[in-house]
């Protein structure tokens, strides 16, 4: 066990790092990173520094704000009792407008809030977006990771958005609440006739799925050669050694194919990308181009037109013994 | 071509714990090993029982072939071939496969001198089928219980199975399940990005040539500037695997207790108690 790499047990001490000099963009950064032992057995020990910014500082109002709506809008509907606050957390919600409100601007009470919080959360998530492009190209990075991010916000206007404004009602948009939001996932796959047969939906959970997998696998083989600097991956890539070597031949070994340390960075950036990706394209399509999949899935040979080769699902409310 | 051009010096022999040196051979990239045969015979058997059940079935549409487990009222028992015995039989020969492919691994990491961090890893993933398809069945009585195999049938399976509960979704391990799923998803999509960042930067004008490939100084900084924190080069891959173990390992268990002897009713109900917490003490409120 004392190979496996699961914590690190010996910590380094020195003067914190304050991050690469971008010149006048230093000073937006705070200045009081310090150590934790406890974080440091697992990643880094060091905490902060962060980068404030414009946008930054934007975004996070932006998002506090609509947090803040949200959260007095419960407040309002427990009668401000904290204790009903606590034990009905999770079925409080602030919704979207009726149906009959359609697109149009609707009163405070009747949808405003869920608007203005709505809006508010855009501006932050777009904001956010600049952020994470700035500080990217600041540091001269890649565009990977807001190119990522900029797949999850696909998914997130085609949700509150595109297909609302497409479907011509706010009232299809997502509301913000625990409870609510489950009620309206399983309210939208049995309104479009069983979400299980759009395939962009299989396609998304396909790489949701897959996402999951390739980082077990990935995760597990860079802890796996650790004791030959494996996890020092830039510099596998730039100048390959031992450690990239095994991790290689285990997978062209196991499976006969095998990633190179660069290459399985660009699978797990396309499966988690395509996630969100397809995933959008599925809600998309529902209700706007296909009513009903059983129908669509029937039609294209997915689903059977005769159930009865398919077996009966045994209830389970009940033992067999 | 099966022969990376560094791979020579890496195929030695040992490590095997089965055999000693009798299948500690390859056949082409693959290695063979005592559990490579063991791996063929059941995933040979298995796909060749697939398609004798499939032939018993009305269509060749690869998209609605569905091997059925055998009706409730074989209980635990075995089930003539063609009512659910196939099935029976393919879950017997995934399972040995599964287990094979993960002594293999660990026979390959043994050669390779890696932790043992994959095959581990596996295991959580053959722990979750076997949850399904072994340990849900004993516990409601009946290898009935277990899901289809097909590509569409087995998601037949999943949506009638959670509407026996009301919403699924309110499933407590359900709720822990997916979350995991979508934040391992996350971070991998944080950390591909953030390596192919670093390994094809960019400069600020398009104009101004290829950029320097970054050190890890960047990728920590990047995140420090972002979120205030980096997990560092080591932890992402510590995080990634906990996320995605946690992924299945809840999985399992949210599909675990919703089976009779444990829970039976709408999962809404679950979370009633809170609410009513009011009752707690026995009194009406």
């Amino acid at each position: 066990m004392q190979y496996q790499n699961i914590f690190t047990k010996v910590q380094v001490r020195s003067e914190p790092e304050v991050g690469i000099d971008i010149g006048l963009g230093n000073r937006d950064r705070t200045e009081n990173p310090f150590y934790n032992w406890l974080v440091g057995t697992f990643g880094n020990a060091q905490i902060g520094p962060i980068y404030l910014g414009f946008l930054g500082t934007a975004a996070f109002m932006c998002g506090g704000a609509a947090f803040v709506i949200i959260g007095l809008n419960y407040w309002v509907q427990v009668d401000f009792n904290p204790v009903r606050f606590v034990l009905e957390l999770p079925w409080l919600s602030l919704d979207p407008p009726p149906e009959e409100a359609g697109l149009s601007i609707p009163s405070l009470q009747e949808g405003g809030w869920w608007f203005i919080a709505s809006f508010l959360l855009l501006a932050s998530v777009v904001l956010w977006w600049f952020r994470m492009y700035r500080r990217a190209v600041e540091l001269q990075l890649g565009l990977h990771v807001p190119l990522a991010f900029a797949s999850a916000i696909w998914l997130f206007l085609v949700l509150g958005l595109i297909r609302p404004i497409l479907m011509g009602s706010w009232s299809e948009a997502v509301p913000y609440g625990l409870f609510t939001h489950l009620d309206w996932t399983a309210n939208f796959s049995l309104n479009w006739g069983n979400l299980f047969w759009n395939p962009f939906h299989a396609l998304s959970i396909v790489f949701l799925y897959g996402s999951t997998l390739l980082f077990a696998m990935h995760g597990a083989t860079i802890l796996a050669v650790t004791r030959y600097g494996g996890e020092r991956e830039i510099e596998q890539i730039t100048d390959r050694g031992t450690a990239s070597d095994r991790a290689a031949l285990f997978w062209r070994w196991t499976m006969g194919f095998n990633a190179t340390m660069e290459s399985v960075h660009r699978w797990a950036w396309w499966f988690a990308m395509l996630t969100t990706l397809t995933g959008g394209i599925g809600i998309l399509l529902s209700g706007t181009v296909v009513d009903d999949w059983t129908t669509w899935g029937i039609t294209h040979g997915i689903v059977p037109e005769d159930f009865s080769w398919w077996p009966e699902t045994p209830s389970s409310l009940e033992s067999s013994w | 071509m099966s022969l990376l051009s560094f791979e020579r010096k890496y195929r030695v022999r040992g490590g095997t714990l089965v055999g000693g040196d009798l299948f500690d051979f390859w056949v082409g990239p693959f290695y063979m090993g005592f559990f490579g045969i063991t791996t063929i015979f059941f995933a040979g058997l298995g796909t060749a029982l697939i398609i004798l059940g499939a032939s018993y079935g009305p269509t060749w549409n690869p998209w609605l072939i569905s091997i059925n487990p055998p009706a409730i009222e074989y209980g635990l028992g075995m089930a003539p071939l063609a009512e659910g015995g196939i099935w029976q039989l393919v879950t017997m020969c995934a399972m040995g496969a599964f287990i094979s492919w993960a002594l293999r691994e660990v026979e390959i990491c043994r050669k390779l001198g890696m932790g043992y961090h994959v095959p581990f890893a596996f295991g959580v993933a053959i722990f979750a089928y076997a949850t399904l398809v072994i340990f849900r069945p004993l516990l409601l009585g009946a290898w009935g219980h277990g899901f289809p195999y097909g590509i569409f049938s087995h998601l037949q399976w999943v949506w009638n199975t959670g509407y026996q509960y009301g919403n699924f979704h309110y499933n407590p391990a359900h709720m822990v399940a997916i979350t995991f799923f979508f934040t391992t998803t996350l971070a991998l999509a944080l950390h591909g990005g953030m390596i192919l960042s670093a390994a094809n930067p960019r400069r600020h004008s398009s104009f101004g040539g290829p950029a320097e490939v970054k050190t890890p100084e960047y990728e920590d900084t990047f995140f420090r500037d972002t979120i205030g924190y980096s997990v560092g080069t080591l932890g992402i891959h510590r995080l990634g695997l906990l996320l995605a173990l946690n992924a299945g390992f809840w999985s399992a268990v949210c599909i675990f207790i919703a089976a009779g002897p444990i829970w039976s009713e709408p999962w809404t109900e679950w979370w009633e108690p809170l609410r009513n917490f009011y009752t707690w003490g026995g009194s009406a409120g």
